[in-house]
């Protein structure tokens, strides 16, 4: 249990996904300018990153490792990742409407974020199990959405005010960016375990 | 001749993917703790998109226009997968400095972004002109970058010594100087870019 919690703690805060890896700076860079669109884009993500990182896991521990194929990795993760996301669109759209409706336009987005492909890879280096993969994968994507989400509510500030030309739109959030990674690394002395 | 000096202008500085287009922006954060480090995985990113550039280029009319976009992505992760195998066997240190973001290449968005904008409309010479230009704009940001930092971090350049280490500020080699630096650096281009035109 306790390393369930590590790993929980861990990649919320000590190594968020954002501000420590930097994987997934496009969609939190993109999609930040509206704390609505960032929290639908957090959940989208959420949501694929959990089910990719099952499918690879499994893809990978009983396809790839046992047929001597793990050179096709990469190809394999990212197809599947791209299948994957297609699939869910086409399901959500019949099964859950309402949902559909709150993620569909992020979720087409969502094969080109590196954050879902970094995890599903990151796993398999760390050598995690399944179960651990999981926990890993859902805690990061907490870690993605809470960044963005306070990343967004920033921004939503930031827009009134006066900001020098050369430094507008993009510059000046990468610095609050760089702000906000200083925050987070008070968090780096946490150990569990 | 002159249209052919100007795609390669063109992917340097009026579409220089970091500072304008501000594309591919995890591996330009992540891996810019040093102007090596910056300079290979910039150096990795061109080759990839060069070759990609070119077979997309050649295969333009074989693919149906539906799956255009799988189409470049296996394309894309095929030279991914042979980078990989190449810098495991020769440059397996580079290879560990680079870890995760090596097989990142493939998600990265200027690739499948120029596969989609210039190579599948352009022949192959041009195709491959533009891989090199918009590569180059993006290894010369990844070793400004790279630099900025090193020397601001450590008071180094390409580990040659510029001033004692003690009199840098660490942050800038830890990961909130990476964004601090590129977002300075971001607005010094636009500011210079504006002031020519």
């Amino acid at each position: 249990m306790l390393e369930y919690i590590s790993i929980i703690i861990t990649a919320i805060f000590v190594n968020n996904i954002v501000f420590a890896q930097f994987l997934g700076i496009c969609p939190f860079i993109g999609v930040s300018r509206k704390l609505s669109s960032a929290t639908g884009m957090g959940a989208a993500v959420t949501f694929v990153m959990v089910i990719a990182t099952c499918v690879t896991w499994l893809l990978q521990f009983y396809v790839l490792n046992p047929l001597g194929l793990q050179f096709m990795q990469t190809i394999v993760f990212i197809l599947v990742i791209a299948a994957l996301v297609q699939m869910l669109e086409i399901i959500l759209k019949k099964i859950a409407p309402v949902l559909y409706s709150a993620l569909g336009v992020f979720l087409p987005l969502i094969t080109t974020n590196c954050a879902v492909l970094g995890v599903a890879i990151l796993v398999v280096r760390n050598n995690l199990d399944l179960g651990q993969s999981l926990v890993y994968a859902l805690a990061t994507a907490i870690g993605f959405t809470m960044a963005i989400s306070i990343f967004a509510g920033i921004r939503e500030q930031l827009a009134l005010s006066n900001v020098p030309k050369a430094m507008r739109g993009v510059p000046i959030a990468l610095i609050c960016a760089g702000l906000l990674a200083m925050a987070f690394m008070g968090f780096s002395g946490i150990k569990i375990g | 001749m002159n249209s052919k000096l100007k795609i390669l202008y063109n992917g340097i500085v009026t579409e220089n993917p970091t500072f304008v287009l501000m594309l591919g922006m995890c591996p330009t954060l992540g891996t810019t703790g040093s102007a090596m480090t910056g300079m290979s995985m910039g150096l990795a990113t061109m080759g990839v998109l060069i070759c990609s550039n070119v077979v997309i280029s050649l295969i333009k009319n074989l693919i149906p226009a539906k799956v255009r976009i799988p189409a470049y992505i296996v394309v894309i992760a095929t030279f991914v997968s042979v980078l990989q195998l190449v810098m495991e066997a020769y440059l397996p240190a580079l290879n560990t400095l680079l870890g995760i973001f090596i097989p990142l290449i493939v998600v990265n968005c200027i690739l499948l972004g120029r596969a989609e904008a210039f190579a599948s409309r352009h022949g192959v010479f041009d195709s491959c002109l533009d891989g090199i230009g918009i590569g180059l704009g993006f290894t010369i940001a990844l070793t400004i970058l790279g630099a900025v930092r090193e020397i601001l971090g450590t008071g180094r350049i390409f580990g040659a010594e510029i001033f004692p280490e003690t009199y840098g500020s660490l942050i800038f080699v830890l990961a909130p100087g990476a964004f601090i630096a590129l977002g300075l650096l971001i607005a010094l281009f636009t500011k210079l870019r504006g002031a020519r035109c």
